[in-house]
């Protein structure tokens, strides 16, 4: 298998897209391969951008910056999870396939509708600060301050770009549709940490507490592994169970 | 805020890993003692005398020994039965996890998968080990295990017993860790990569070392074909050059 370019010059790379228009009732579920020469540092963005510019118009997939940062562009290359704008065709294959998240409602191609899932995630666990009277808060107040210490670690799980690798990497979120999946039991351990949330792990517990929570996760780690941002997901998990735990007895 | 949630999903879950370390103890804990065989027919001798009760009590009572089997088997039926709501429930559930498998090729999840075949396989095979363990504790000795191995035809259970139960232990010890306290910060995927390395080799460990007890046994049996139900008696009881 030759894995980077070589000598004797640029590889031809074969790109199998999994292709269907939910929205057109003629389209079926098929694979589409396009060949094309592989630059240098080409990343499946470009590889994308170039089959969409030169070779397919209506080829469908999402990208917005580039870098890592929007979590847009989550789809299945080669059967896992990944960004494409931070995969280089360089550590693939000559053939490589891409398919949507799994997981997901599918807009067509590439593309999906993980936004959707994530704010039915963010309403189910209510991600966000929950305090008495906020309304009568003084808002020219400054805020309270914040160790430093605690400010990084809410900062290290506020780094989720909410791709949706974590679910499509998780056998459970696989089976169990109403499962909330690292994504969301981030969210919860991101709140707990924060003291400006007045809940208490009893709360939490009311939230994640059951099967579609902390413990329907079986500990497959998909979700560490994949996680495009490295994020300390099995840790978080593993913590947060033991706190819901130690809440209902 | 939403009702109230029952506590059991937080309960069964710390049941389930409960008991499933109470079974990995036990179950290393049993091989070294089963393996006694490989320092000679006195010490294995010596050893299920000690369970029986008699360096205590002065003579053997065989009821301890079930008394244990029983233990064992309601917290394996406990185990089973908590371990059975992470199982598929239906054929989407397969079809699904399967293609997930298939393509993600992630070496956790088969993990996860083999613990699930072989918790299966356990369902069947542990009740066939603890049966005989159970109502006939007075026959666990050198020649009484040793025939029941060989003539008995029961190192077929014991062989597919030794294979399965030490690859869901070594797996189950691992998942454990992860479960409860994944690794974080700078080092975490190198301690994990290691509690994966020592997972491997107690994993080698336990089954050679049950291959070799087992094949003593079948050895000894084997030997014992035309004795078999004599019972032994240590070096100290038996005339010298018998």
């Amino acid at each position: 298998m030759n894995l980077i370019a070589t000598e004797e010059g640029p590889r031809t790379l074969q790109i199998s897209v999994l292709r269907h228009n939910p929205q057109d009732t003629e389209s079926t579920p098929h694979w589409q391969t396009f060949e094309l020469e592989e630059a240098q540092s080409m990343t499946l963005f470009i590889a994308l951008n170039e089959i969409r510019q030169t070779m397919e118009p209506s080829l469908q997939f999402d990208f917005v910056c580039r870098a890592g940062i929007c979590g847009s562009c989550g789809m299945l290359v080669n059967g896992r999870p990944g960004l494409a704008c931070r995969t280089l065709t360089r550590n693939l294959p000559d053939k490589i396939t891409l398919a949507p998240l799994p997981g997901f409602e599918l807009i067509g191609d590439l593309s999906v509708n993980t936004g959707k899932w994530m704010r039915g995630m963010s309403e189910h666990l209510e991600t966000w600060i929950h305090q008495h009277n906020l309304e009568q808060t003084d808002i020219d107040r400054l805020e309270e301050r914040m160790e430093p210490e605690l400010a990084e670690k809410i900062y290290e799980l506020e780094r989720c770009i909410e791709c949706g690798c974590c679910i499509a990497a998780c056998g459970t979120a696989r089976m169990r549709e109403d499962f909330i999946g690292a994504a969301g039991l981030n969210q919860i351990a991101r709140f707990r940490l924060d003291p400006r949330d007045e809940r208490t792990d009893a709360d939490f517990y009311t939230l994640v507490g059951d099967e579609s929570g902390v413990f329907g996760c079986m500990t497959l780690l998909g979700c560490e592994d994949y996680c495009p941002k490295d994020l300390p997901l099995a840790a978080q998990i593993a913590f947060l169970r033991g706190r819901m735990v130690a809440a209902s007895l | 805020m939403p009702q109230a949630m029952s506590p059991w999903p937080a309960r069964m879950d710390l049941l389930q890993s409960l008991s499933g370390l109470l079974l990995v103890l036990f179950i290393w804990s049993h091989m070294f003692f089963e393996s006694s065989i490989l320092l000679g027919e006195d010490a294995m001798y010596q050893v299920s005398r000690m369970f029986e009760g008699e360096p205590f009590f002065g003579k053997p009572y065989p009821l301890i020994v079930s008394g244990v089997g029983i233990t064992i088997f309601v917290l394996v039926a406990v185990h089973a039965i908590l371990a059975l709501r992470k199982f598929p429930g239906n054929s989407r559930q397969y079809r699904l996890l399967h293609q997930h498998m298939g393509a993600i090729r992630h070496p956790d999840t088969t993990l996860w998968y083999a613990q699930v075949a072989t918790g299966f396989c356990l369902f069947f095979l542990i009740p066939a080990h603890l049966y005989t363990v159970i109502t006939q504790p007075e026959n666990i000795g050198p020649y009484a295990s040793s025939d029941r191995v060989w003539s008995e035809r029961f190192w077929i259970v014991y062989a597919l017993l030794l294979l399965t139960v030490h690859a869901h232990a070594a797996i189950g010890m691992y998942r454990l860790f992860m479960k409860w306290y994944a690794p974080s910060g700078v080092n975490a995927k190198q301690t994990r990569a290691r509690m994966k390395v020592a997972m491997w080799c107690i994993l080698v460990f336990f089954t050679v070392l049950g291959s070799a007890s087992l094949l003593t046994y079948m050895r000894i049996g084997y030997q014992h074909t035309d004795s078999v139900g004599e019972r032994y008696k240590p070096a100290t009881v038996q005339d010298k050059g018998h």
